[in-house]
Formats: structure tokens, C-alpha cells, sequence
């Protein structure tokens, strides 16, 4: 079985003093092929990053499984490499030693380790940055770090949690293609799974080849919605007819659970 | 003045200087102008001369050097146990339930309360000194050390989690560095400490050290050695402080100290 594979997920937080437990996940299905590029687009508080976050073994379901390829997910790992949204570079380390974090961990060769972490960095646009440290970089800087950190170990998919959401609107726009390019560069078939969680709508189009639209909590997948762009895409595709109709099919989608959460 | 407007460079050290030389005037105008007795209270002058002579014909510096070595001693004993006890503390909340108490309690036992017991345990030499410094400083640290390692960032842990790192790992890569710039503000202050430990520590029961000089001057009512000996040991606390402030922004040049 080639390819995450979700099967009855449910999460469920105990509840604190007098309030009950939240369900914040509903049993919730979901296949992704590998080399699939799949966006997770919810309102706030939908359940999406508890979803990543199990993926990715660093929360515990209270009911169902995950499997990528074959094998279950009960920790972490680094066969899923991830990006959070807050700037999670270790800052006594360089952006180089950063980037080596996990060879160094797995014990790859130095100089071999050096070398891969050399082409991330060409990749990601950061050279001439291998000797910062995280504190001397911008966000959109720190991010590309963290990407190539999460790359440099090759895991098998790909976990992105709002990655862009802290840096302002014309940086995450860049790092939305820079991300492209990268994912691109590899043949189709050898392309990375990734399983991208936004809650921006042009973000969740303009990169996935699938976007799965959340309810609002408790979250489960309520629709589900193929992108026939074509890759390569750069930035005119944001423009494009089928672009703005993808869009405004997803907004409805998400109009009524913003309301529904807003409310709730 | 404007409330939270900072002041420029030169007019910090002006008020600065500025308050160290109203003191000392004040204290020359109550001594010189006769208002206080020389039996109670030195002038700077008197004071400065006691200094003199004490370096110069009574080994002030042996005195000086014999403190320092207590205090460093005891200090380096009590950080040499209690860093590694409050890294695995932060580190493991089973070892923090076993100890955490305990040490809660501890710290709070004054450590000149012992020295009594001290000297009955270990007489009145040096291992009784090292011993005051030790239990004056070994629980406070390893409370601080604790509470920095148990606030390592969450989101650092997990990140490292997600490239492969194993429980040693999270201890050895992330914990340790993340917590070192800390821990050492933290046995800074610590030291700060540790200086007023010795002092009482060499009141009674010593044979060299400031505070033995101290006590002696008492003894013949020179109050100018008294002072001198205070302002000393000020004078040296102030340097070890900036010494260990420049030792940190050296060693963790990735942190904002």
C-alpha cells in the first residue's frame, strides 16, 4: 500500500474543570497518492492542524489509524517531515547546522550530510545565509530554512502547517512559488506527497492538485475539490478564469463554516 | 523628564558618576564636618589610608585571595551538581516529582543557619567554608535551572521530533543548548549570592579571608578597615558580574543577552 492512508480518525480533548470533552475531529477518511500535492483549507479551529499534527505523530488519536506506505504512524518521525507556522529553527544553530539537524541524527556521513544540505540551500534560495543565525533572518528567510531543513532529511511526505501564515502577503506569495519550484523539480513520479494545511483560499488553489474543504468544528472533510491546473504554475495562474471559478466555488464552501464557527 | 524616554550614552554615565560622587560627598561632609564620630563611621580618606596599609603591611591581598577561592570553590561545587540535577529535572517531570519538594524546602533553610553544625561536622577549616557557599547556592540553582529547562519551547521539541531526534536527542540538542544561555544568567546571579555567603561564613571561625578582617577590625574599633573591606568585596562583585556578562555574550552570540 503505496501512500498515506487514513482510515476512522477521531480526536477527542478531555475536557478542563467543568467543561466537557471537545470533539475536534469527526471520523474522518482520507487517501492521498504519493506524489499528490493536497491542501487542507478550514476556518480556524476546524480540527485541520490536530489532523497534520496526527499524521505527523505528535498527537495521539482517540480512535482510528494513519498509514504511510504500509507501515503505522504512532511517532514521530523522520520519514514525515514538517513545517509549522511559528519559526521553529533552533537558533543556536546556523542555518547550515539547522538544515543538518536531522542527517546529523541519522548519522549520515559528514561529508555526504554537507552536500545534501549544500543543494537545499541552492534550492531554497539561502545562499550566502548558510552562517546566519535564525535571529539575523527574516521570516520568509526563516522559513525557506525550515523547509529545506524538513527536505534535507527526504521524508516521504511532506507536512506543511500554515507555513506562510505568519509572514506578510507579498513574501508568502513568493514562498507559495518558491515552494512550487521546489516540489517541481523533481520528475512527477519522484515528487514528494505533501499535505498542505491554510485557511487562505487562493494559497490552497494556487498550490494543490486537490484542496479538501473542512467543516467547522467538529471538523471532518466536507467536500472535496479537484485543481485541473496544470504544474508548472506561476503566479499569472492566479489570474486565470478556471482560477477565479475554483475560488469561488471554495468560498462558498467555507462561507457558511466561518459562520458556523463564528457563531459557535 | 518624559516617562519611558531614554537618555543618551553620556548623560547615563553623568547621573551615573553623578550619584556615586554625592554619596561619597555626603559621607565626607558627615565625617570631616564632625557631625558623626570617627569611632562610628571612617571618613573616605581614613578609609582609603586603612586600605593602604592593610594591602601594604598586612597581606590584605592573602585575605582577598583566600575569599575568592572560597567562593569560587563552593560555587563551582554547587553548579557542578546542581546543573545537571536541574537539567534532568526540566527535562523528566518523574525526576522534578522525586526531587522538586524537597528542594522547595531546602532552599529555604538559610544557609548561615548551619554553620554552627558545620563547624561541629567539619571544624573550622576550609571544608566548612566550601560547605556554606555550597548549600547557599546548590538548591537555588537547581530550582532555576529546572524552571528554564521545563520551559524549553514546545514547538522546538516537536520540530526536532519531525527530523528524526530520539528522547536522548530532545535532552542532548535541544534542551541542553536551549537552555544554556539561561542557566548561565542564571549562575551568575547566583554567584552574586554566594559573595554575601562568604563573608559570614569567614565571621566566624575563620583565620584569613575578608570577612576574618573584617571581624578583626571590629575588635580594634577601626572602622575605616571595615569599610575598606566592604567596598571591596562590592568592587569584586562588580567585576566577577561583568566578567561573566562578557563570558556569556561571547558564548551565546545566537542569543539576545
Amino acid at each position: 500500500m503505496r501512500g498515506l492512508s487514513i482510515r476512522g480518525l477521531t480526536r477527542t480533548f478531555p475536557g478542563q474543570g467543568s467543561a466537557g470533552p471537545t470533539l475536534a475531529l469527526q471520523p474522518t477518511d482520507l487517501d492521498v497518492t504519493p506524489g499528490e500535492f493536497v491542501s487542507i483549507l478550514g476556518p480556524s479551529g476546524c480540527g485541520k492542524s490536530t489532523l497534520l499534527r496526527i499524521v505527523a505523530g505528535l498527537d495521539r488519536p482517540t480512535a482510528g489509524s494513519v498509514t504511510l506506505n504500509g507501515r503505522q504512524v504512532t511517532r514521530p518521525g523522520p520519514d514525515r517531515g514538517m513545517v509549522f507556522q511559528s519559526y521553529t529553527l533552533f537558533p543556536w544553530l546556523t542555518v547550515e547546522q539547522n538544515i543538518l539537524f536531522g542527517l546529523r541524527e541519522r548519522q549520515v556521513p559528514q561529508a555526504q550530510a554537507r552536500e545534501i544540505a549544500a543543494a537545499y540551500i541552492a534550492r531554497t534560495g539561502l545562499r550566502g545565509f548558510e552562517h546566519h543565525w535564525p535571529r539575523q533572518l527574516s521570516g520568509g528567510m526563516q522559513q525557506r530554512t525550515a523547509l529545506a531543513r524538513a527536505l534535507a532529511n527526504s521524508p516521504e511526505i511532506l507536512l506543511l502547517d500554515e507555513p506562510f501564515g505568519a509572514l506578510d502577503h507579498q513574501t508568502r506569495e513568493l514562498m507559495q512559488e518558491l515552494l512550487l519550484e521546489v516540489w517541481g523539480a523533481d520528475t512527477p513520479a519522484a515528487r514528494k506527497t505533501v499535505l498542505f494545511v491554510t485557511h487562505d483560499i487562493d494559497e490552497a488553489v494556487f498550490l494543490a492538485s486537490r484542496v479538501l474543504v473542512m467543516s467547522a468544528r467538529p471538523g471532518r472533510v466536507k467536500a472535496e475539490v479537484p485543481v485541473p491546473l496544470p504544474y508548472p504554475r506561476d503566479w499569472k495562474v492566479k489570474t486565470a478564469p478556471e482560477f477565479g471559478a475554483l475560488k469561488a466555488r471554495l468560498m462558498a464552501e467555507i462561507r457558511e463554516e466561518v459562520r458556523k464557527a463564528a457563531l459557535a | 523628564m518624559e516617562p519611558l524616554k531614554p537618555v543618551t550614552a553620556t548623560a547615563r554615565l553623568l547621573l551615573g558618576t553623578g550619584f556615586f560622587v554625592l554619596f561619597v560627598g555626603l559621607w565626607a561632609l558627615a565625617t570631616e564636618g564632625g557631625y558623626v564620630q570617627p569611632l562610628f563611621l571612617a571618613s573616605p580618606a581614613r578609609a582609603l589610608a586603612a586600605g593602604w596599609s592593610l594591602l601594604t603591611e598586612y597581606g590584605f591581598l592573602h585575605d582577598i585571595g583566600m575569599t575568592v577561592w572560597r567562593v569560587l570553590g563552593g560555587f563551582l561545587l554547587a553548579a557542578a551538581i546542581a546543573v545537571p540535577l536541574g537539567l534532568m529535572m526540566g527535562a523528566y517531570k518523574g525526576v522534578e516529582a522525586f526531587f522538586e519538594p524537597f528542594i522547595s524546602f531546602a532552599r529555604y533553610l538559610p544557609a548561615s543557619a548551619f554553620i554552627p553544625l558545620l563547624i561541629l561536622w567539619a571544624g573550622v577549616g576550609e571544608a566548612q567554608k566550601l560547605a556554606v557557599i555550597f548549600l547557599g547556592s546548590v538548591f537555588q540553582i537547581v530550582i532555576m535551572v529546572t524552571v528554564i529547562a521545563g520551559a524549553t519551547r514546545m514547538d522546538l521539541v516537536e520540530a526536532a521530533y519531525t527530523l528524526g531526534a530520539g528522547r536522548g536527542g530532545i535532552l542532548r540538542r535541544v534542551i541542553i543548548p536551549a537552555a544554556a544561555p539561561q542557566v548561565m544568567e542564571a549562575l551568575r546571579l547566583v554567584l552574586g549570592w554566594a559573595w554575601t555567603y562568604v563573608i559570614v561564613a569567614e565571621l566566624i571561625g575563620a583565620q584569613s579571608g575578608i570577612g576574618h578582617m573584617i571581624m578583626d577590625s571590629q575588635r580594634l574599633l577601626d572602622t575605616g578597615q571595615m569599610i575598606f573591606g566592604i567596598v571591596v568585596i562590592g568592587l569584586i562583585g562588580l567585576v566577577t558580574d561583568l566578567l561573566f556578562r562578557q563570558l556569556n555574550r561571547r558564548l551565546f552570540r545566537w542569543a539576545v543577552l
